[in-house]
């Protein structure tokens, strides 16, 4: 099948099975890298994106399910962040990586899409919520400390 | 400008939190073939029979097998007997058989189907317990120690304790599964992949297909973690790559999947340890007699070193003058068992721990006094006869583990609540549990003296500071902490230095990513060779010894007594320019105090030792005697924290892995079949699971470390699980004799201590 995807703001024509995983669709035809495979069956989280602002994993998201729809990867928060020399996404990843957040990086772009996603409909959460939006995203470097402190609330100056 | 002790943001960070850091699998080349592996679905059996069907593969598909080696069958690590492809029989389930490459991974998948293999079973020894049934056949390596009298240390015994204590597999979960891609050109074989170890790979090529050194190359890409996972299997994997390129001339990339990456890759090892302690009135330990067994599966790989490690580890931070030691590693048909964080370490400091709570039982002592009563102090004599040096703190580590946490008060608190016969049985259980214990790091015994691993630095045309070392970043830090100990040697400023990457055509053989053996070794290493740079510059530029005499660096200047000269980039790049000193490569030498007799054991088997102290309170559900854990201080001694927060973050990750092994990571074999093969089914922790890891660094220089720092990567994964059984034992008095502690095992000892309390 054909479809028309919204990926990262960009209208993106991509070609594939139906049953296609969103996964590939945006590893191998749209070169997006970013988005990593851990376990390829929804356990492990490292291959969240958002499809219309929610995670999902796109390892379980087969292309026909896209078509249409808004996706947005961890180049896109990227891009925002990059976009000029201070706003809320590029705090946001240079928190995530000075609190010790990142080490192999492996299990990263799918914590920082699920993070983002967070932070946008709750840019102070608790603690409780943090761990409750994170419990789907595995981490085997960090202990998930630094991760907890890079969405914590910052302390005061 | 940052230095040591600052925790600057780490170089590859914004480009992992961006995504654009770039893993083997992100990387593929024009015409690349993707690469698939027929495994054994036996633990044992003859292959009669393998045949390729290429009509029923698809097209362009090729398909290897050991009849195809251009060279011996053997991954070349400590030695070669371990078979590139099974050659005639499988050993374990899971072994490669042969390997297919096509135009896609469905395609790759597809002509796994055109392989046809024929198999007669043979008879399989399935876990340890068959294997010690079998006797000394089934040894794969076996060593020993001794020390003192044991005979005389058990006689002078007040008491003498019996424990036996056991661990299970446990599977390292990096999250970025083992992948290589390589491809022959006119220069020859490259290898690109996930890797710890670039001259192992490139060692394990060059003997695989007799090519000359010059003729292989070897490049890591970006390392999405580790844990010793990456030791050795990589250079299986390169091999099964580099064949599968040769026989299709196009590049060929294999990445496992993550069932496939638990099937055919190494665990940590399986461990009995048997312990008998004597013990005196006062709780002073006089004998230790111990014999520890680990499950090797089916091959050698690095069993013997791990084995050795654990042999020197099994008696723990205690002084004991009369200690025997035995060792072996079983032969199993299951896949081989390897290099994992701790390397023997964590499961022979779980038996000592547990030993010592038993031992405290015994006498009425507190798990606190009984260390506190035994601990290791500078100028000790471990078993081995090294004496401890001045920054030894097991001490120091537990006072302030216990004094933060009211250790005692605490225990005995939850002591009295369980006893209290008043007490209401349907109320959740809290315990709390505490270890000691320490890391020796760095390679053992004579490990580095053999390898003499050099660095090198040199002077770039612009009079930057270029690094090359072969060490790759798993995630640990080393591109964040080796720039930091340059540019604090050299007094530069981390803009005058460049890393060059993992490269074999490019760095020299600064040996092995492993054994905590980074910053303490080669960045010790690289200090040196900075200040050395620093003051061959220097003497090139103002050759008036008077006025060199007068001249310091810092800040990236250089600077006399009336103040700033010039940029030390400036002097670096005239320097250069002119055909001045330019490059210096430094070799390791090991201290010369330490010397170490592999066949006695005797002498400084580690150049020193990193300490900890955990403890950690649990909270155990009534009745389904599940625990979670609440809360972990874990207080380490690490010499100094180059990098605070990235040093921190090794013993919160690291005490998450024990914690995981200590709980819920278990395999389930059947038949010698995995069963936990999926991340679905092998449980690691997750946020929800994880309590809170306080860290507390102390630091006690070590002169031999770059600014005093020892290695630390390890040194978390041996306390973690020894406190949780504590605090599962203070919880609901049961022992706690074998971990993964899961609530099916907890159930089944507490009806065993109610058909008979002596019972574990």
């Amino acid at each position: 099948m054909k479809a028309e995807l919204t990926v990262n703001g960009q209208t993106e024509e991509v070609e594939g099975a139906p049953m296609e995983r969103l996964l590939d669709v945006l590893r191998q035809q749209l070169g997006l890298t970013g988005t990593k495979e851990g376990c390829g069956e929804g356990e492990c989280g490292a291959c969240t994106v958002l499809l219309d602002g929610q995670p999902v994993l796109s390892c379980l998201v087969p292309l026909t399910q896209c078509a249409g729809r808004r996706i947005e990867t961890v180049e896109g928060i990227a891009e925002m962040a990059s976009a000029s020399a201070d706003n809320p996404a590029r705090r946001f990843l240079d928190r995530f990586v000075a609190t010790g957040g990142v080490q192999c990086g492996a299990c990263t772009p799918g914590f920082v899409v699920t993070a983002w996603a967070l932070l946008q409909n709750d840019p102070a959460p608790s603690e409780d919520r943090v761990r409750e939006a994170l419990a789907g995203n595995l981490c085997r470097c960090t202990g998930y400390e630094g991760i907890l402190r890079a969405l914590a609330p910052e302390p005061e100056p | 400008m940052p230095g040591i002790g600052d925790s600057p943001p780490r170089p590859d960070g914004f480009a992992k939190v961006a995504g654009t850091a770039r893993y083997v699998d992100d990387i593929t080349l024009p015409g690349m073939l993707h690469g698939a592996t027929v495994r054994s679905p036996h633990p044992h059996a003859r292959i009669v029979e393998i045949r390729w069907h290429p009509e029923r593969a698809p097209a362009g598909a090729v398909c290897v097998t050991a009849a195809d080696l251009p060279g011996p069958n053997g991954v070349q690590l400590l030695d070669d007997s371990w078979p590139i492809l099974a050659d005639g029989v499988v050993r374990h389930v899971g072994e490669p058989v042969a390997l297919v490459a096509a135009a896609s991974p469905l395609a790759a998948r597809q002509a796994l189907a055109a392989v046809e293999v024929v198999y007669e079973p043979l008879p399989a020894v399935l876990d340890m317990n068959a294997a010690i049934a079998a006797g000394s056949l089934s040894a794969l390596h076996e060593i020993g120690m001794d020390c003192g009298d044991l005979e005389a240390g058990l006689a002078a015994a007040h008491l003498v304790v019996e424990g036996e204590w056991r661990t299970g597999h446990q599977e390292h979960i990096y999250l970025e599964c083992q992948g290589m891609s390589a491809w022959f050109d006119e220069e020859g074989l490259t290898a690109l992949g996930s890797m710890q170890c670039p001259y192992y790979v490139h060692k394990a090529l060059v003997h695989a297909f007799d090519l000359p050194a010059g003729q292989v190359r070897v490049r890591a890409s970006a390392v999405g973690g580790g844990f010793g996972g990456k030791e050795d299997f990589p250079s299986a994997l390169a091999i099964h790559a580099a064949l599968l390129a040769g026989a299709s001339g196009h590049p060929v990339k294999m990445i496992y999947g993550r069932q496939e990456d638990i099937v055919g890759t190494s665990k940590r090892h399986p461990s009995i340890v048997r312990h008998r302690t004597g013990v005196d009135r006062d709780g002073r330990l006089t004998a230790l007699d111990i014999e520890i067994l680990f499950d090797g599966g089916a091959y050698t790989t690095l069993s013997p070193v791990v084995l050795s490690r654990a042999l020197l580890h099994s008696f723990g931070p205690y002084r004991c003058a009369n200690v025997r030691i035995r060792g072996r590693v079983l032969r199993t048909n299951t896949a081989p068992n390897s290099a994992f964080r701790g390397f023997g370490a964590p499961q022979v400091e779980f038996a000592m721990e547990r030993q010592m709570d038993r031992v405290g039982r015994a006498l009425g002592l507190d798990p606190l006094e009984i260390r506190l009563r035994n601990v290791v102090e500078a100028g000790d004599r471990l078993p081995t006869g090294q004496i401890l040096d001045d920054t030894t703190s097991a001490r120091l580590c537990l006072e302030d583990a216990a004094s933060r946490t009211r250790f005692r008060e605490r225990w005995l608190e939850l002591e009295q609540a369980r006893t209290d016969p008043e007490a209401d049985p349907e109320a959740r259980k809290r315990g709390i549990g505490l270890s000691l214990y320490f890391h020796g790091a760095g390679f053992t015994g004579n490990g580095e003296r053999r390898m003499k691993s050099p660095v090198t630095l040199r002077l770039l045309a612009d009079g930057r500071i270029e690094a090359l070392t072969a060490m790759t970043d798993m995630g640990q830090g080393c591109a964040a902490v080796f720039p930091q100990i340059v540019a604090a040697a050299a007094g530069i400023g981390a803009e005058d230095l460049v890393f060059a990457e993992p490269d074999t055509n490019a760095v020299p053989d600064s040996g092995p990513t492993v054994a905590s053996r980074t910053t303490m070794i080669v960045g010790g290493l690289l200090a040196r060779a900075a200040a050395e740079l620093r003051d061959q510059v220097l003497g090139w530029r103002y050759p008036a010894s008077p006025v060199r005499a007068g001249l310091s660096v810092a800040d990236g200047w250089i600077a006399g007594p009336d103040g700033p000269v010039e940029r030390f980039r400036d002097a670096a790049r005239a320097c250069r320019a002119a055909g001045g000193p330019s490059e210096v490569t430094l070799l390791h030498e090991p201290p010369e105090d330490q010397v170490f007799d592999e066949s006695t054991y005797r002498g400084a088997a580690y150049p020193t030792y990193a300490w900890g102290a955990d403890v950690v309170e649990v909270e155990v559900d009534p009745d389904t005697l599940a625990v979670r854990p609440l809360h972990v201080t874990a207080v380490c001694e690490v010499g100094r924290a180059i990098h605070p927060t990235l040093c921190a973050g090794q013993i919160q990750g690291g005490t998450l892995q024990a914690l995981g092994w200590a709980l819920m990571e278990e395999m389930k074999l059947d038949n010698g079949r995995y069963l936990n093969d999926r991340l679905a089914t092998y449980i690691i922790p997750t946020v929800r699971d994880t309590p809170r890891i306080d860290v507390h660094l102390l630091e006690r220089p070590w002169k031999d470390g770059p600014f005093g720092a020892k290695g630390v990567g390890e040194l978390p994964m041996d306390g973690g699980a020894p406190a949780v059984a504590q605090a599962i034992e203070n919880a609901t008095g049961i022992g706690v004799p074998e971990i993964p502690a899961t609530p099916e095992r907890l159930l089944a000892w507490r009806g065993l201590r109610k058909e008979s309390p002596e019972k574990p």
